[in-house]
């Protein structure tokens, strides 16, 4: 050990850099930290992470030279129809179910969740029943159901209830496929809303109502400018999900013979046997709608985000530069996520 | 002003087996500053909380400024309040929370906005003028914009003061203010209420900060297994408690 020592100090004397006086206190050249104060920082070669980078890039680019070769994916005819004006319309339509059963069926999910957490059974055990039944039956059979309730209904009124009627409508022309489509992935939507709203809404600390309550702020403030905003950023994370579980879930009310996308390719594949380049054309539709809508959950989320972190969330362009592996940067950019911390309580 | 601003009759409160008030009675004189003390469980947060009816009291009444709260009386009954009326009442009992319950998705400024705005309906401009002022005297008009979350526990609290203050409330009531915070923060906190307490508004804590209590009551209540054992000026309660159980609990804090 002292040999050791003595060593490396007469190296570090041989290179002329350090001071007799400094060699006796600091005797392992990485003792003197003043000096390295300024030294960029830069990360070491990682060689096992740029090992698997290389597999995963042959494997991709195996993966794209299949695409591109085999002439069975009839790419030509993919493109010919992927902006084709029947396709477009059933696209419009899908979006359209989605769009609507989203709106009602987190609507009628929001009055659910209050029911639920409201003190009286009389309020929550409708609301458990409904989640309980909606979440029960097959989306497939409902649907099919709401489409043939002539069946059980001939005609459907409104007026007062068990009492006289004003209007009456003919359950077949008020039930077309496009009502019982809206109507079935709107309840079915509801059930499961109902619970994601819940969940948010139990999320929160309880003594944000207290102080809520405390200052006297309307039941309505309290619902709309406390509970709500901070429930979403419970809530946006599973309703993303719903919703793009919903823009696939319009396939099913195919079976209603619904001009959807779903339909309408496999009326078009029917119709010219090119089953598989239209089942591409559905499948690079329902991509790009995911991923818009995946772009606009994250500024979602980043909107009700706001207070929480004691800085600003990442933007597109750092999650961009976070993901290459390359480990040299400044030192004070690195680790831009979990920074932060303490610097703002001084 | 004069006379009484908050009077509390024989208010019992029982959490399940739990008894924690056991017939409570406190007067606090308008513009004076009641400092409730007590060892922990003795019932001081409860009965502060019964003050603004965040707890409902199982028997027992509550006035403040000659006004029942949570009841209206109707010939020889009482009649329970509506939810509305009892928060029309709570904005004029400000009441400032140990661990701050401030807003965490409002601004500073929102936080101390909203209850004007919202709970009494004053035009923006007011409020936003109340809100600047109360700031500056908690010494935070630089971080309107600042979340709550990106203050120190110090500061937030200072804020929140502000928050109950807005309503321009008639009592605030203070649940161990200083309790949640770091040792170096209580005192700016403190500092803040010290103000508060010069400036004539009544104002009733819950604190474990003997030498602060001294300083600024003008009551002390002491409070042990939910009866109220002793009271009087600071210096008699205080320097020379006449019961032993408030000799024992000196012993143990001073």
């Amino acid at each position: 050990m002292t040999e050791n020592i003595t060593a490396q100090s007469r190296a570090a004397d041989a290179n002329g850099e350090v001071s007799a006086a400094r060699a006796t206190t600091a005797t392992r050249p990485d003792d003197d930290l003043d000096r390295y104060l300024d030294l960029p920082v830069t990360s070491g070669l990682r060689v096992g992470r740029w090992c698997a980078v290389a597999v995963v890039g042959v494997l991709l680019a195996m993966a794209g030279h299949a695409l591109v070769t085999n002439p069975a994916w009839d790419w030509p005819t993919v493109g010919a129809y992927l902006f084709s004006q029947t396709i477009v319309s059933a696209v419009w339509l899908t979006l359209q179910l989605t769009a609507i059963s989203l709106v009602l069926g987190f609507a009628l999910g929001t009055v659910l969740a209050l029911m639920r957490m409201s003190g009286t059974v009389l309020l929550s055990g409708p609301a458990w029943a409904y989640v309980w039944f909606f979440r029960s039956v097959p989306l497939i059979l409902q649907l099919l159901f709401w489409y043939n309730l002539a069946l059980l209904y001939k005609e459907l009124s409104i007026g007062v209830p068990f009492g006289p009627s004003f209007v009456r409508f003919g359950t077949m022309d008020l039930i077309g496929p496009t009502a019982a489509a809206v109507l079935g992935l709107s309840l079915h939507q509801a059930a499961y809303a109902g619970e994601i709203v819940r969940g948010g809404l139990l999320s929160v600390d309880r003594f944000q109502l207290e102080a809520a309550e405390a200052l006297g702020l309307p039941r309505w403030t309290q619902l709309r400018r406390i509970v709500f905003p901070q429930a979403m950023r419970a809530i946006i994370p599973n309703a993303g999900n719903e919703l793009i579980g919903l823009v696939k879930g319009t396939s099913v009310v195919y079976i209603m013979a619904l001009p959807e996308l779903f339909y309408q390719v496999q009326v078009i594949y029917n119709r010219n046997g090119r089953v598989v380049a239209l089942l591409l054309v559905a499948g690079v539709w329902y991509l790009i709608i995911t991923t818009v809508l995946s772009i606009l959950q994250h500024f979602v989320e980043r909107h009700y985000g706001r207070g929480v972190a004691r800085r600003t969330p990442a933007g597109p362009l750092e999650v961009l530069r976070s993901l290459v592996p390359v480990g040299v940067s400044a030192r004070g950019r690195r680790n831009w996520s979990d920074r932060g911390d303490g610097e703002a309580a001084r | 002003m004069s006379g009484l601003m908050i009077r509390a009759r024989d208010i019992h409160k029982r959490f399940g087996a739990l008894q924690v008030l056991r017939g409570v009675d406190l007067e606090v004189a308008a513009g004076t500053v009641t400092v409730i003390i007590g060892p922990s469980g003795s019932g001081k947060s409860t009965l502060l909380r019964v003050l603004n009816h965040l707890e409902r009291p199982d028997r027992g009444l509550v006035h403040v400024d000659g006004e029942l709260v949570g009841y209206r009386r109707l010939g020889n009954r009482l009649r329970e309040l509506r939810h509305r009326e009892v928060r029309r009442q709570r904005t004029n009992i400000g009441f400032v929370f140990q661990n701050f319950h401030l807003f965490p998705h409002l601004t500073v400024l929102q936080n101390v906005m909203i209850a004007p705005l919202t709970a009494q309906r004053r035009p923006e401009p007011e409020a936003r003028r109340t809100a600047l002022e109360l700031l500056g005297q908690v010494g935070l008009r630089d971080k309107l914009q600042a979340y709550p979350r990106q203050l120190s526990g110090g500061q937030q609290q200072r804020v929140a003061i502000a928050r109950a203050l807005a309503l321009r409330p008639k009592v605030v009531l203070f649940d161990e203010p200083t309790s949640a915070l770091d040792p170096e923060l209580v005192g700016e906190v403190l500092e803040t209420i010290r103000n508060l307490a010069g400036s004539g508004t009544t104002m009733v804590l819950v604190s474990h900060e003997m030498a602060f209590a001294r300083e600024v009551a003008d009551t002390v209540v002491f409070l042990d297994e939910g009866r109220v054992v002793e009271q009087g000026p600071p210096e008699a309660v205080l320097t020379r408690p006449e019961h032993p159980r408030t000799r024992a609990f000196l012993s143990k804090v001073l």
